[in-house]
This record gives structure tokens, C-alpha cells and sequence, in this order.
């Protein structure tokens, strides 16, 4: 197993470490897979992370200068590493002013994700800076846990609320509640709510458009076929959860949507040319 | 539901532009109206209805006196009252006059209830309370009366948030009893002077105590913590002081854990007037200015915690 990348340009390396930090907001370890085309961070649905379950696929050339690796084997060409994202991060914080740096697996004391860089200084020498960052390698067997998860079959899709907003709403829902219920339907309106003894608040978004699945064929000709276009979708979900996703606003997506399974899935997703983030978050009762 | 006209046949800024918002299928216990495009019909079961432009200038004279969860509430024709009391000892109030509401109506002489004012303040900044120049979240506040929820309508840039807050029989209110006429001391300092007291202020100290006089040292106010006794003096003929008048030497403590929150109360303020009574009971009024530049009164009512002559 071999893996070795370079990012020599300071967007890249920014664009890069937001990632990581974004992923580091939403989890305490994941699985990183790295194919020759992609990076993908991944958390599966366990009953420890809560049911929730996250993809996010960063296609290598849009990151990377250089970038070859060799996997467990030909017909296997993957590596499958466990991370804490929040180390990466770390690492990666301190380096964003760097000419150049490189990503390796190495072998210390343990397996690690080896962060060098070279970093100016005053003098024509430059300095050389290299995190160790401990990783554990997932053998092939487990692989099929992390695969990308299936669009689900779900009831509404719709675009999202420009993220500070539904963030700064959702921050302040937080100190009320500890369950959120999210609805939409396909005219576009998508109302966030929230119910205890002492209040209730609900917040109503308009016009936000619904995103064109009709040709999924999964989908036995488009969820739109059929549907009562007022009818509301929901998910009632933990507020941290949706408060956690909500910061990945960071990534500066071009897209940002939803999809709801009546009162069972929430799955929210981000879009950029460069990466994509899934999350799915378990409706509670 | 449709648009109304009011009786101008004007439609009412800012929710106009807003086309109504259909009730969901699910709508259990509320009416999803915007803002501004309830009929006459629907405002005729609100005793108390008040509207802001700018929301920020309700919340932020109630940031001034959230020290405790729960707040009354009295609306009268002249405006709105919200009342905090901690302990008997400490009362603190604040005054939004009906001229500052861009619209406020009261079918009583008084309304009152009782309500959790951190919730309340969390709905008022939903949009997250910023401070982004042009971009305000605009108000409309309807009570239907005793039982009722208060209702809260907020709008910024087009979305809109409708809040139902439980209220509870009102308390009333502690009457300390404080008239001009047994005022023995009284100054008016630009807050300016005493902010930086009041922000230094040795909290291991149990008490504050204010000393008054017609001669040395004037205005004092005094600390005794455990790193030591700490004064500061304000003379008469500071360019802060704008009203000095002291008629008998007074010397009084207070509990400081009660006065600590007026602090903010200060910070929001440009003047401050202490008095103190025959009795030694406190007030402190506070001139606060709101967004708009108009004016606001806070004030705090607090009983001497020993009398020291």
C-alpha cells in the first residue's frame, strides 16, 4: 500500500483544509478511502454515531498537484483508512501558508497520515514542518461497510435556505428545543419547527425550488408523479444534527438541498464542482 | 385567506410584498399569518397588538434587565412596562412608550401577564440578532388576552417566523414605594463616568456602598473585597456630573450581587440618575437611546442592605 500527494497551490490547500474541517464539525473518526480518481470521507450508520451517516467526495485532480498511490491490491487498487478529522485538521491549520505540501502514508510507530510541509522564511532557506497524524488501516473485509450510500426513496426534494439564515434560526431553535421538525413540499416552501410546554417557533421559507429528479428511473418515474404538490414531507431530528451539518456552510457550496422521507430520513446535500457532502440524519418519533 | 387593504387601501409595509402563507396540513394550535396581512377581522380578538420596524428595539432594552427568567408584562395605553424582581429586594423595569411602536393598539386600560423572558428574547433574535446596516427584523406582537399565548410575528428578508409563547398570571409587581418628595439625594452622571466603575467593580466584595454628600466626597461609590477597599469619587464639579443635589450625608450598602446586573442596564445608557431615599432605597434610571435615536427609560428599584450612617 502506497500513497503519496502534493498540493502546490495555496486555493487548493485552503479550499482543502475547509474540507476537512467541516468534516471534523460532524464527526469524531471516519473512514477515509482513497481510489486513484478520489478522496471520500465516510461515516456509516451505526447506532453509536446516533443513526446518522455521512459521504463526502473530494475528486482528487481538483485538490491535488501530484497524487499516486498504490492499493492493497490490483483488482483491490483502494486504500481504507480510520482518521479523527479533527487531527488532519489540526495539522493542516498550521501549514496553510506553505510553498508546497505533501501527504503520505508512512509507517512510524503505527500507521500515520505523514503532513510535510515547506514553509517560507525570512532567509532563502525554507523550513520544513511534518505532522504525524496516527491512523488505523481497515482491512478488506470491512470495506463493504463504507460504501456510497443510495439515494433514498424519498417523499419531498427541495433546495435549501440560503445556510446562514437557516443556521442562524436553527442556533436559536437550539436554546428552546431538543428536537426540531424539518418539512417541505414540492411547491418550493419548507417550514422548520419546533413545540415544547413553554413555546412554539416556526420559521417559514418560500420559493426555495425543488431540484429536477424526474429522470431517476429508481424512482418509478420521479417522486413528483402524482404527489398533491402542498402536501408536506417531514422529519422530526435532533437539533444538534442539523445544527452540526449547518456549519459546513464553510464549504461554500454551490448547491445545497434536501431530500425527506416522510418521517423517517432526512438526507442533506452539499454541492461544489470540487466536493460533495451527504448527510443523513434518522427521524426520531 | 386573501390580501386585505386596510382602511387607507394601502397594504402595509414590510410584509406586503409576502404572498400569504397557506396553513400547513398539519397546523395544530396556530394560524400561520404574515406579518402585515391580517385582516381587521383577525386583529379584532388581540386586547394588545404592537408592531416595530426594528425589532432590535424592543429586545435590546430587554437585554438590559434579563437577569432572572421570568418578566411581567403591563400594557397600558401609554405602552408597555416589563418588570423583573429578584428576591423582594431588587426591582428593575423598562419603559417602551406606544410612540415608539410603529403601530400599537390596547382594547384595556391594563394588560398583564406574566412570561419566560429568555424565550421571549431568543424569538425576537431568531434571525440571529445581527447588526448588518439596512437589515432589520420587523416585529408584530398580538396578545388575545388572559389564557392566551403571546404571539410573536417576526420577518427578515422575506421569511417569516411565528412564535407562541405560554404566558402565566401576572405577579404584582413590588410597589417600593419611592416618591420624589422623600428623595434626599440626587445626581445625574453621563454614564460614560461610570461605566468603568461599574466594569471594575470587585465582585468579591458583598456589597456596594454609595456614599452621598452636599460636601467631600460628594459621590462614592465603595468596594470591600478580599484583595482590599476600593473608592471612586466623583466630585460635584466633574464635567460628568449634570445635576448635583445633595442635601444629607447618606452612606448605604447594597447587595452586589442584586446591583451587578444594572450593569448592563449602564452599558446601554447615556445618562443615569441615582437617587436614594430617607430610607435609603436606591434608584438608578437609566436614559437609553434606542437604533432610531429615540428615547427609552430603565430603571432600578434596590433596598439598602444595612443601614450605615
Amino acid at each position: 500500500m502506497k500513497f503519496r500527494g502534493k498540493i502546490v497551490d495555496v486555493a487548493c490547500l485552503n479550499h482543502f483544509s475547509r474540507v476537512i474541517t467541516t468534516i471534523s464539525k460532524l464527526t469524531k473518526m471516519c473512514v477515509l478511502r482513497l481510489t486513484p480518481d478520489n478522496l471520500f470521507f465516510v461515516l456509516s450508520e451505526k447506532v453509536a454515531n446516533g443513526g446518522v451517516s455521512m459521504w463526502c467526495e473530494l475528486s482528487q485532480a481538483n485538490f491535488f498537484d501530484e497524487y499516486q498511490m498504490e492499493g492493497v491490491s490490483p483488482e483491490d487498487n483502494e486504500i481504507c483508512l480510520e482518521v479523527t478529522p479533527e487531527n488532519l485538521s489540526r495539522a493542516l491549520k498550521t501549514v496553510q501558508s506553505a510553498k508546497s505540501v505533501k501527504v503520505k502514508l508512512t509507517k512510524k510507530h503505527c500507521p500515520c497520515l505523514t503532513i510535510a510541509a515547506e514553509l517560507p522564511t525570512l532567509s532563502s532557506i525554507s523550513r520544513v514542518v511534518t505532522h504525524d497524524v496516527p491512523v488505523d488501516v481497515i482491512p478488506r473485509r470491512l470495506w463493504h461497510e463504507f460504501i456510497e450510500p443510495s439515494v433514498p426513496d424519498f417523499d419531498v426534494s427541495i433546495y435549501l435556505p440560503p445556510l446562514k439564515t437557516m443556521k442562524n434560526v436553527v442556533d436559536r431553535m437550539k436554546n428552546l428545543s431538543n428536537f426540531l421538525v424539518i418539512e417541505a413540499n414540492l411547491n418550493g416552501e419548507m417550514n422548520l419547527k419546533i413545540e415544547t410546554d413553554l413555546v412554539s417557533v416556526t420559521t417559514h421559507f418560500k420559493d426555495l425550488g425543488n431540484p429536477p429528479w424526474g429522470d431517476d428511473s429508481s424512482q418509478d418515474g420521479g417522486p413528483s408523479q402524482g404527489r398533491d404538490p402542498d402536501s408536506m414531507a417531514e422529519a422530526r431530528v435532533d437539533i444538534r444534527r442539523l445544527q452540526q451539518f449547518l456549519m459546513g456552510q464553510q464549504v461554500n457550496p454551490s448547491k445545497a438541498m434536501c431530500n425527506i422521507v416522510h418521517q423517517r430520513i432526512l438526507h442533506l446535500i452539499l454541492l461544489h464542482e470540487d466536493v460533495s457532502l451527504q448527510y443523513f440524519i434518522p427521524a426520531v418519533a | 385567506m386573501t390580501v386585505e387593504e386596510d382602511e387607507n387601501g394601502s397594504c402595509d409595509t414590510p410584509g406586503a410584498i409576502l404572498q400569504n402563507i397557506r396553513p400547513t396540513r398539519r397546523s395544530t394550535t396556530f394560524a400561520t399569518m404574515p406579518l402585515s396581512t391580517q385582516s381587521q377581522a383577525d386583529d379584532e380578538q388581540y386586547v394588545l397588538v404592537a408592531s416595530l420596524d426594528n425589532a432590535r428595539n424592543l429586545s435590546n432594552i430587554l437585554k438590559a434587565i434579563t437577569f432572572k427568567d421570568h418578566a411581567i408584562f403591563t400594557a397600558t395605553p401609554n405602552g408597555l412596562k416589563v418588570t423583573v424582581e429578584d428576591s423582594k429586594c431588587l426591582q428593575a423595569n423598562a419603559f417602551i412608550q406606544a410612540e415608539i411602536f410603529q403601530e400599537y393598539t390596547i382594547k384595556e386600560d391594563l394588560v398583564g401577564f406574566q412570561i419566560n423572558l429568555t424565550v421571549l428574547l431568543d424569538c425576537l433574535n431568531i434571525f440571529g440578532g445581527s447588526t448588518v446596516p439596512g437589515v432589520s427584523t420587523a416585529l408584530r406582537m398580538c396578545y388575545r388576552g388572559y389564557g392566551y399565548p403571546l404571539t410573536l410575528f417576526l420577518e427578515e428578508a422575506g421569511v417569516v417566523t411565528v412564535c407562541k409563547i405560554n404566558t402565566q398570571e401576572p405577579e404584582e409587581p413590588i410597589d417600593f414605594e419611592f416618591c420624589s418628595n422623600n428623595v434626599t439625594n440626587k445626581v445625574i452622571l453621563q454614564s460614560e463616568s461610570l461605566k468603568e466603575a461599574f466594569s471594575e467593580l470587585d465582585m468579591t466584595s458583598e456589597v456596594l456602598q454609595i456614599t452621598m454628600s452636599p460636601s467631600q466626597p460628594y459621590f462614592r461609590l465603595s468596594t470591600f473585597g478580599s484583595s482590599g477597599n476600593a473608592h471612586y469619587d466623583y466630585s460635584k464639579d466633574s464635567d460628568m456630573m449634570e445635576l448635583f443635589r445633595c442635601t444629607k450625608t447618606q452612606t448605604n450598602r447594597y447587595k452586589m450581587s442584586l446591583l451587578k446586573p444594572s450593569t448592563k442596564a449602564l452599558a446601554l445608557s447615556c445618562k443615569v440618575s441615582v437617587r436614594t431615599d430617607s430610607r435609603g432605597f436606591l434608584s438608578l434610571q437609566y436614559l437609553v437611546r434606542n437604533d432610531d435615536g429615540q428615547i427609552c427609560f430603565v430603571e432600578y428599584y434596590c433596598c439598602p442592605d444595612e443601614e450605615v450612617d
